[in-house]
């Protein structure tokens, strides 16, 4: 049986605690084997989404086994034979799959170390491990040498890990914390086949969904027939306000379904809010309230001003370069997807559900998408594309999205508002801190709940309930209340979290959650507050934190963007942000430099960032800076476009994001910690890069601009 | 339809106004050209059409025929790597490279035009190109490094 199937197994049995994803998937098997052709696959749960964790676990890999990386095949996430990882979010896969692997292939080199010994006739303190090779170092039988491959066998590793093998230390590091160049980069720059979207299956064919009009859009009337006879139309699929087409050829899918949306009648209300007001919408609406954290000192501090101010983001779109797309195969009532989903097992715990199957007859396998940045629409159009295949007689269909399917029902990132309070003594000392928050939950990923969270299942003629987004709890990281406790040391603090019961525009994990818009509040705040005691705003950081990591990143940050020689010229201004994201993750610190035209410029950041053991500095590097440059596109230009009735922003004209003339410059410190745990760089630079823009513009122009994004009208609205 | 693609001539059955992104993908299985949004705002399956960069999705087969079609696969191999192939592999310029194709294309395109262009001219360039990773700042540095290589001559 797949242990994968029993995730509590090893709870059960009083077995040890693992670490990372070893506790719930405990064969070693089920996480690398080892090939007499000289090759090490690796079964890793966790999905490359560019992000560059395949290479960053193949070497872990390659650094506790003793061989070279290009020995390391990274296998592609499928139900059928990987891990259950659940999913690839929340920057932990550094800490589940790698430290899952790093165990497990610790164990398999004392494993192998010990049958080459006995081969030998040796002890296994006589041996050395040299790129696979095992090599006799001492004694009689000096120079004698066998190899993993000419070992190989995999009964070896059919066993479930101990976990007592320690992996090396900090300081016997050769491969974790090299800047290893990225194993897919070729692929990517020579145009190779790589993306879900370039898989072709023998006689397969080509389909195209019809999107409902506007969120909660019926379709009256649906006439088919001039699309049924469109030369290379196979078939017209209707399931309540769900429909498709399906053909032979790709440019065919396209012009039958522009024929189909132009035969279809739908029946539309005025369901979304006023878009200009949407702070006070998101505030009026009834809520689940929760007290996330609260502090009080024994004795309350007497307190002799109050500061307030509120702040709020839009809804943000994924935005993801390419269109969601699936492929999806029936064989009898046996279904085979082809997904870029982050979770292949919670996929097929949703597919399952909608079509009544145990979920052992679905098979799920991975393919990369293009790059991802939270819960986008992979998982909708795989179930899009099952739905349309049960049509298609057998064949493979491959469905891809339109731009305007991706942009407008691909879930956002939940709209938030954000109140903010202070209380300051008579000395000026921040003597109390509250934090309160509105907004839509931050996940309604698949695979959690009784009925399916695939978009189509909302839209079938015997639909499922609309799923409220929710909020995972705090000691995961949380979701709208992500970095809401305040990282800094005030006496009190209350942070509380509404969670809104209504859900007009279906929201869902986007990069970092809640943090982003929590840190922009949270350091724009505190920087209302350096401005209002005339203190410097880093000193002010500094003086409310404890840990030395987060004053290094501080430090580092300052220092680098040379904050304390910093020169006044007119119309520019510098800024600093700063967070540890989750409050329990990656330390980040980053000082913006914009300058003020007719938009806001941003010249230049500086980012200090701490994430523990570095495994690819580089790959740190390129998460941090993109991840910058992404927050610095959502803080400048990005909100999801809606009258009363529809989403408009359907297309990149509607949606701009930054382009490469608007970018800024990005310098990236890594203050590297070999002797303390590595956590995740993708969303560390979000909510700082947010704040320190925000910050920097106040410097620039002396308005304060608190409503996201910070455009020219914003600034206009601000100062008036 | 004969198309004249990577400098060898392919029969395409197709009707001559099919976008040549679907032709190029589908029927010569060239899936380096990727598909972003159909209407020209993204970049992504920009192409060469003799030597000037436009977007496969908005070019029907009947303006692709009887011109040079290059794709990305057209500018080099791993054999015989593009100098802008070779930089952007030493820059580590992509995350998940959805994007490249098209900027790879567009920057062979302006190197030819102008060998020597500075870090505002490369992003004046690219500003067509949509890159949502943020790895814009790589690219350029891609970009200026193969410059004096491809100037220098043989390198490819």
């Amino acid at each position: 049986m797949n242990l994968a199937s029993r995730p509590a197994s090893g709870q059960d049995s009083g077995a040890p605690r693992l670490p990372g994803s070893l506790q719930t998937n405990r064969r070693l098997s089920q996480w690398l084997r080892i090939g007499a052709d000289g090759v090490v696959e690796v079964f890793s749960g966790k999905i490359e989404m560019g992000q560059g964790i395949a290479t960053a676990l193949a070497q872990i890999v390659a650094e506790e086994l003793d061989v070279a990386l290009d020995r390391v095949r990274m296998v592609p996430a499928s139900t059928a034979h990987s891990p259950d990882e659940a999913v690839t979010s929340g920057s932990q896969s550094i800490q589940q799959s790698g430290s899952a692997l790093r165990y497990a292939c610790a164990e398999a080199r004392v494993i192998y170390v010990a049958a080459a010994a006995a081969r030998l006739g040796v002890a296994a303190e006589q041996l050395r491990v040299e790129d696979g090779a095992l090599i006799v170092v001492s004694g009689a039988a000096s120079g004698a040498r066998i190899s993993y491959w000419q070992l190989a066998d995999d009964d070896l590793l059919a066993r479930e890990a101990t976990g007592a093998a320690a992996p090396k230390p900090a300081a016997g590091l050769q491969v974790v914390g090299t800047a290893a160049p990225r194993l897919d980069i070729p692929d990517k720059v020579f145009g190779r086949p790589r993306f879900v979207h370039d898989l072709e299956l023998p006689g397969m064919l080509h389909a195209r969904v019809l999107r409902p009009a506007s969120p909660f859009a019926r379709l009256e009337t649906l006439d088919a027939a001039r699309t049924q006879a469109l030369p290379g139309v196979i078939d017209v699929v209707r399931d309540g306000n769900f429909a498709g087409v399906l053909a032979d050829r790709e440019e065919t899918a396209v012009k039958a379904l522009a024929r189909l949306a132009a035969d279809a009648r739908w029946s539309e209300a005025e369901t979304l809010p006023d878009a200009a007001a949407l702070k006070d919408w998101l505030k009026a609406q009834r809520a689940e309230t929760k007290v996330v954290d609260e502090r009080a000192p024994e004795v309350p501090a007497s307190v002799a001003k109050t500061l307030r101010a509120g702040y709020s983001r839009p809804y943000l779109a994924h935005a993801s370069l390419a269109p969601s797309c699936a492929l999806a195969q029936w064989t009898g009532d046996a279904l085979h997807v082809w997904t870029h989903s982050q979770g292949i097992y919670n996929l097929r715990a949703d597919l399952a559900l909608a079509f009544g199957l145990p979920p052992q007859r679905i098979t799920v396998e991975h393919a990369e998408g293009a790059g991802c940045y939270g819960h986008n629409g992979a998982d909708d159009v795989a179930f899009d594309a099952a739905l349309l295949a049960r049509a298609a007689n057998g064949r493979p269909v491959r469905l891809q999205w339109s731009r305007a399917d991706e942009l407008t029902w691909s879930p956002f990132g939940a709209a938030m508002a954000i109140e903010l309070q202070a209380d300051l003594d008579a000395t000026g000392a921040i003597v109390g801190w509250r934090h309160e928050l509105w907004s839509n939950g931050h996940t309604s990923r698949p695979g959690r709940a009784k009925t399916p969270a695939l978009l189509a299942a909302w839209h079938r003629e015997n639909p499922s309930e609309r799923l409220l987004a929710v909020n995972p709890p705090l000691a995961n990281g949380g979701g709208a209340d992500r970095n809401a406790v305040p990282p800094y040391e005030f006496a009190a603090r209350r942070v509380v979290n509404h969670r809104l019961l209504y859900m007009p525009l279906r929201t869902s994990a986007l990069r970092s959650l809640g943090a982003f818009a929590n840190v922009f509040a949270i350091e724009s705040f505190l920087d209302e507050i350096a401005a209002e005691q005339r203190e410097d705003t880093v000193k002010l950081r500094l003086r409310y934190l404890s840990d030395p990591r987060a004053k290094a990143v501080i430090e580092a940050a300052s220092a680098g963007a040379g904050w304390r020689g910093w020169q006044r010229r007119e119309g520019c201004g510098h800024g600093i942000g700063y967070a540890r994201y989750k409050n329990s993750g990656a330390y980040c610190a980053v000082v913006a430099e914009v300058e003020a035209g007719r938009e806001i410029r941003v010249r230049r950041l500086v980012i200090a960032v701490d994430v523990g053991r570095v495994v690819n500095p580089d790959g740190v590097a390129n998460q941090i800076e993109g991840g910058a440059v992404q927050a610095a596109s959502w803080t400048l230009k990005e909100a999801v476009r809606f009258d009363r009735t529809r989403v408009t922003s359907d297309a990149w004209e509607t949606y701009p994001i930054l382009r490469f003339s608007e970018v800024p410059a990005v310098e990236v410190e890594i203050l590297d910690r070999p002797e303390e745990a590595s956590s995740g760089a993708g969303e560390a630079a979000a909510g700082p890069t947010a704040a320190a823009i925000g910050n920097a513009v106040f410097d620039a122009l002396g308005v304060r601009v608190r409503d996201l994004p910070i455009t020219a009208e914003r600034i206009v609205a601000a100062a008036g | 339809m004969l198309l004249n693609v990577n400098g060898a001539q392919h029969a395409v059955e197709a009707a001559e106004d099919t976008p040549l992104v679907y032709a190029l993908r589908n029927q010569l299985g060239l899936k380096g050209t990727r598909y972003g949004c159909g209407t020209d705002q993204c970049g992504a399956c920009y192409i060469l059409l003799d030597d000037r960069a436009v977007p496969a999705c908005d070019t029907p087969l009947w303006a692709a025929a009887g011109k040079r079609i290059t794709t990305v696969e057209g500018l080099g191999t791993p054999e015989r790597p593009h100098a802008l192939q070779r930089a952007f592999i030493a820059e580590q310029a992509a995350q998940c490279g959805y994007c490249s194709s098209g900027i790879l294309v567009t920057c062979a395109a302006l190197l030819a035009r102008n060998p020597d262009p500075s870090d505002g001219e490369v992003r004046a360039a690219l500003d067509r190109h949509l890159c949502r990773c943020g790895t814009h700042n790589r690219i350029v540095r891609a970009v200026l490094k193969a410059a004096p290589e491809l100037r220098s001559g043989p390198g490819e």
